[in-house]
């Protein structure tokens, strides 16, 4: 198939081509740099690739990013290039697969909302080391990596506002437009983490921490796209939305407190500010509304949601882990330490 | 307004709140969440310290 581009207008917003990591990713890679239309690796080949790994997972990044602000030097209409579309549903199978394998036997919507809703009295995990004790070098590398989704924050949960109707869509759009500013500019949520960026001295362009980003980082955007861009995945991504929002304040807290204890500078500690407070309005708004409106409108999802709340679950605890096994060993989080990286940093 | 059993009071923003000692704080978000219980350490908007706790 072939088609004309869709605008010959350079992508001003768009972000540098990844470099591929491994057969699926760099054959990707090489056929977004052709015209539309050109091959892509064989669908046939997700199956050999591991669902959670690095190849896999950067080729759906690839795939999806799409649907965002593209890529340099990559014709927009690769967006919905049927070729590309096929393989991405073959990553997604396996992707899914992974997901559901790894949360089998989660409780239902009750009990995983009621789990998330508890504050350990001693916790531990990556916002308690680096409130206590973390260096600056390893916020830095928590921040890069993080800036994959932080300069897009709640752009992937746009789509499911078609998918939803009266209480919950109201509710949702309310949470969503707190998100971007409420109409400020300079209140932008992603606006906020691009001052944070600067104030830690990392280079704040969309896209620039890409090749640094671990699997299990790209893991936990590639979970937000793939409950976004599916409409029979909708519950799972109000899911998704309620677990980040109500395990964000608690988490902000700790990590506004090490921006104080590291001084890393103003904007760096008032992301997290922000969030203590925004985060702890939009759980309330997001529990009662949004999941109670859906429920009202479509109780069968209710199993759907319940899966969305545990896959971020896992994906996450699968990120903070792969982060601090990193540092306790003494090694850097990033595939591109931050010192080594071509530019900014 | 909408007095949550666990935690805050809802209100729809934006809010101005005098405080005891006289100050005046205010908060332009759609929906606020005033803090009942005291123990927000972001007093007198909720900060989620309401939560249970338990060991792990």
């Amino acid at each position: 198939m072939t088609s004309a581009p869709a605008t010959t207008v350079p992508d001003a917003l768009s972000a540098p081509l990844p470099d591929g990591r491994g057969e699926l990713s760099a054959g990707l890679r090489a056929a977004l740099l052709a015209p539309p239309g050109a091959p892509v690796p064989d669908p046939a080949a997700a199956a050999g690739a591991d669902p959670l790994g690095d190849d896999l997972q950067l080729s759906l990044y690839l795939a999806y990013e799409l649907h965002y602000r593209g890529f340099t030097g990559v014709d927009p209409a690769w967006e919905w290039d049927p070729g590309l579309l096929r393989l991405r549903a073959a990553l997604e199978r396996r992707f899914l697969d992974a997901l559901r394998e790894g949360t089998a036997g989660h409780p239902d919507l009750d009990a995983v909302l009621e789990g998330i809703l508890v504050e350990p009295v001693s916790g531990t995990g990556v916002s308690y080391h680096l409130s206590d004790e973390g260096t600056l070098e390893q916020m830095r590398e928590y921040a890069a990596h993080r800036s994959l989704y932080h300069l897009k924050e709640a752009d992937p949960h746009v789509w499911v506002i078609p998918r939803l109707r009266g209480r919950a869509k109201a509710a949702f759009v309310a949470v969503e437009y707190d998100e971007f500013g409420g109409g400020r500019a300079e209140r932008v949520h992603a606006e906020l983490f691009a001052a944070l960026m600067r104030d830690l001295r990392l280079d704040d362009s969309y896209g620039r921490y890409a090749d640094a980003a671990s699997a299990e980082m790209l893991c936990t955007v590639n979970l937000m796209s793939l409950f976004g861009l599916h409409r029979a995945l909708r519950g799972a991504l109000v899911g998704h939305f309620a677990a980040v929002e109500t395990t964000s304040s608690p988490g902000s807290r700790r990590l506004a407190r090490a921006m104080r204890r590291l001084e890393a500078g103003p904007a760096a500690e008032h992301f997290y500010a922000e969030h203590i407070t925004a985060d702890a309005v939009h759980e309330q708004v997001v529990r009662r509304e949004v999941i109670g409106g859906l429920l009202d409108d479509e109780p069968s999802l209710a199993r759907d949601m319940a899966f969305g709340v545990a896959a971020t679950g896992w994906v996450e605890d699968r990120f903070g882990v792969q982060l601090m096994s990193a540092w306790q060993a003494g090694r850097s989080s990033l595939r591109v330490p931050l010192d080594r990286a071509p530019a900014g940093g | 307004m909408v007095l949550t059993g666990e935690g805050p009071l809802l209100v729809d923003g934006p809010v101005e709140l005098t405080l005891d000692d006289g100050t005046v704080v205010t908060s332009d978000r759609f929906k606020v969440a005033v803090c009942t219980c005291r123990r927000s350490r972001t007093y007198p908007w909720c900060d989620t310290s309401h939560r249970r706790r338990s060991r792990p």
